[in-house]
């Protein structure tokens, strides 16, 4: 299934620093938040990193991505400047909202992010919006927006579905299914378990990916968003993962009962991060994390040091 | 009917969480019809606690999660209560309720007129409003002045556990959509309740405290700041006549204009906007039923004009406190610029928890 091209040591180098990157950072997150330095509820994405970093990959500097709440991985995936995160969570004026944001609302417009929205669904028409705008510029550029199965569900996540096939809009719709919305299983809110073909039928080529590996996902994304530079429109990813931490906050939350640790240990045994790591050669991995470790201090210290919005700030950005 | 003035002492305390537990479990004993579904209501967090145990005592049927659809779920909740039943549609955060503002001001709040009175939309509307640790621009708002504004939605905003069950109570018994809205803040604040079934009615506003040289009027949580910034004024020997309207449709104008009129000085003090908000109706109301007579006092105050944002250093100017509150008292009252109440004792005030009775 993997094509070589997809596999060559070059690729496997920028995944895996991205992947590390996603995954260092939500790590050091989760170390921080007992201080009570960072006061905004994360929503950690570990375990989902593969997603984001596949597709990523294939994009453009001047291509859109849209997030949500749980967008750490989306924004770093897509070069978004881990520093600017960091002192957004502390609530810093070096913050990438200027510390009016926090955790649930990362924007990186230099960097081709959207804002991140805490309402959800909210971000996908909007990220369909900005791919009417790309697709009127016509300068081959393409939105990628992530959302998770419980958005799925929102009636304007499926107006979008329409509005984008009809439009022929340069947009990939990427549902990530991680089986919950907070701690309500797919079996409370779904009838049938056929997500993907409910979207093909609006017309637009729709694939579910179950594996959780990197190039299967990347693999499947390319094709489709070749294609949609040429005009041939939007396209449906489904792609299965699992959140290993809780919902909200920094910890794990097997012991509520509401789902099995064994279910995150299979998907732990398919970590991306952890494959991705064997298969480059030892010194070049440990070279590739001693930057990666450097640049998450950097940016951790950045936060720190960063200083607090003054009080003015507040009645500043509410008109344009 | 017992009133929270005239309760005895040895009345047991009860959290505000626990009183609306208490009032929909009451209720769905009470009445088969009687239902609560909502995204998270079944789940071990049970939207903090307030609909624990409802799955386990009344079964799926009655307690249930729904598809992340508030839009649809709301003309669902419409059309259960068009044949009978009455749902409790709850929601975590009132910022969601714009999701679902097409079927509550389009269809449930016109039905019963549109239809020239042949059917009764009887359902309840819960929503939390949040506050702090970067809940921010979509997690904090409180959007009640919007349902306010369309008639046939009644507005609810108990500040305190005794209100709370008495107003759910009444609200699950109205025939007509009551929007209840809740602060996060207040869900561990204690109070005696009474145990047995009790309505507190819409439209009848509490006296919090009596006194004679200002009226505040404080709305949702803000009523509990402003009972903290009470306690500071006494420093300065100005009594606060203190009124919780409770609900805000029907809204008791009639208590609130006596009070007025008595100490010609209002201060309203909003958990929302302040413009077109619901201090901007109770200020003119007063204004048009005061007003030619003799000196009038009146400033309205709540969020700062600005979306919320997250981070503490702006955060805490975004909210009134205890500490401002107390001081445009103050100033209202005529007092000299620069009072600043004693830091002990502010901080103090913060950190009191009321037990009540109000
Ligand atoms: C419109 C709306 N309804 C409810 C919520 C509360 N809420 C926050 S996250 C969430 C679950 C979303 O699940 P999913 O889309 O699968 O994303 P995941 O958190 O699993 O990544 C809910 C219900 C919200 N933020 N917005
Ligand atoms: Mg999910």
């Amino acid at each position: 299934m993997d094509s070589p091209a997809l596999k060559s040591p070059e690729t496997l180098v920028r995944l895996y620093r991205s992947l590390y990157l996603v995954r260092r950072v939500e790590e050091r997150v989760a170390e921080i938040y007992p201080t009570d330095r960072i006061k905004s509820p994360v929503h950690l994405s570990i375990g989902q990193e593969a997603i984001a970093v596949g597709i990523c990959d294939l994009l453009r500097a001047d291509d859109i991505v849209s997030g949500t709440y749980r967008g750490h991985a989306t924004y770093l995936a897509k070069g978004g400047d881990p520093k600017a995160m960091l002192a957004e969570m502390f609530g810093k004026v070096g913050g990438c909202a200027r510390g009016k944001g926090g955790s649930m609302h990362l924007v990186g417009l230099e960097q081709g992010i959207l804002g991140c929205s805490a309402v959800v669904g909210t971000n996908v028409p909007v990220a369909a919006g900005y791919a009417l705008a790309l697709k009127r510029r016509g300068r081959g550029q393409v939105a990628a927006v992530f959302y998770g199965d419980g958005a799925s569900e929102e009636g304007c996540v499926y107006e979008t579905l329409n509005f984008a096939a009809l439009h022929k809009l340069p947009i990939l719709f990427i549902c990530e299914n991680n089986f919950f919305a907070i701690h309500e299983p797919l079996h409370r809110r779904w009838a049938a378990d056929q997500l993907t073909e409910r979207v093909a039928t609006f017309g637009m080529p729709a694939r579910r990916i179950t594996s959780g590996d990197i190039f299967e996902i990347r693999d499947a994304a390319s094709g489709l968003i070749d294609a949609m530079r040429d005009g041939g429109g939007p396209a449906f990813l489904e792609c299965h993962t699992y959140r290993w931490r809780e919902h909200v906050g920094p910890a794990e939350d097997y012991a509520a009962g509401y789902r099995a640790r064994t279910d995150m240990e299979e998907w732990e045994r398919r970590d991306q991060v952890a494959r991705l790591a064997a298969m480059l050669p030892e010194a070049e991995r440990r070279q590739i994390e001693a930057e990666i470790e450097a640049e998450v201090e950097a940016a951790v210290a950045y936060a720190e040091a960063s200083p607090f919005p003054a009080a003015e700030e507040l009645h500043a950005h509410v008109f344009a | 009917m017992s009133s929270p003035d005239t309760l005895s002492a040895g009345m047991r305390s009860l959290r505000y969480v626990d009183a609306l537990r208490e009032a929909v479990a009451q209720e769905m004993r009470r009445d088969p019809d009687v239902f609560c579904f909502g995204l998270d209501v079944d789940d071990h967090r049970a939207i903090q606690g307030s609909t624990q145990g409802l799955l386990d005592e009344f079964g799926p049927d009655r307690c249930f999660t729904t598809p992340l659809s508030e839009d649809a779920m709301t003309g669902v909740a419409i059309g259960a209560a068009m044949a009978g039943m009455r749902p409790i549609h709850v929601h975590i955060r009132m910022d969601f309720l714009m999701l679902c503002m097409n079927q509550l001001v389009n269809m449930a709040a016109k039905a019963h007129y549109m239809y020239g009175g042949s059917v009764k939309v009887p359902m309840v509307v819960r929503s939390m409003i949040g506050k702090s640790w970067g809940q921010g621009a979509q997690h904090s708002q409180g959007l009640h002045a919007m349902f306010m504004h369309v008639p046939g939605l009644k507005v609810v905003a108990p500040s305190n556990a005794y209100d709370a069950k008495g107003c759910m109570i009444a609200a699950i018994r109205d025939d007509n959509p009551v929007i209840f809205m809740e602060h996060r803040l207040l869900y561990p604040i204690e109070a005696p309740v009474p145990e047995e079934p009790f309505m507190v009615p819409f439209g009848r506003a509490r006296h919090m405290r009596r006194g004679d040289d200002i009226t505040i009027v404080g709305i949702s949580n803000m009523a509990v700041e402003c009972l903290r910034a009470a306690s500071l004024l006494e420093e300065v020997g100005l009594s606060v006549d203190l009124i919780d309207p409770v609900s805000l449709v029907p809204l008791d104008m009639e208590t609130i204009v006596a009070s007025v009129a008595r100490t010609r000085r209002l201060l309203v003090v909003d958990n929302a906007w302040v413009s077109a908000g619901a201090g901007a109706e109770i200020a003119a109301q007063v204004a048009e039923q005061l007003g030619g007579g003799g000196p009038l006092a009146i400033r309205r105050m709540g969020f700062a004009p600005t979306t919320c944002p997250t981070t503490p250093a702006l955060e805490a100017h975004f909210y009134p406190n205890p500490l401002t509150i107390a001081k445009a008292a103050h100033a209202l009252a005529g007092g000299a610029g620069g009072w600043e109440p004693d830091p002990e004792r502010a901080r103090l005030a913060y950190q009191q928890a009321f037990k009540g009775p109000f």
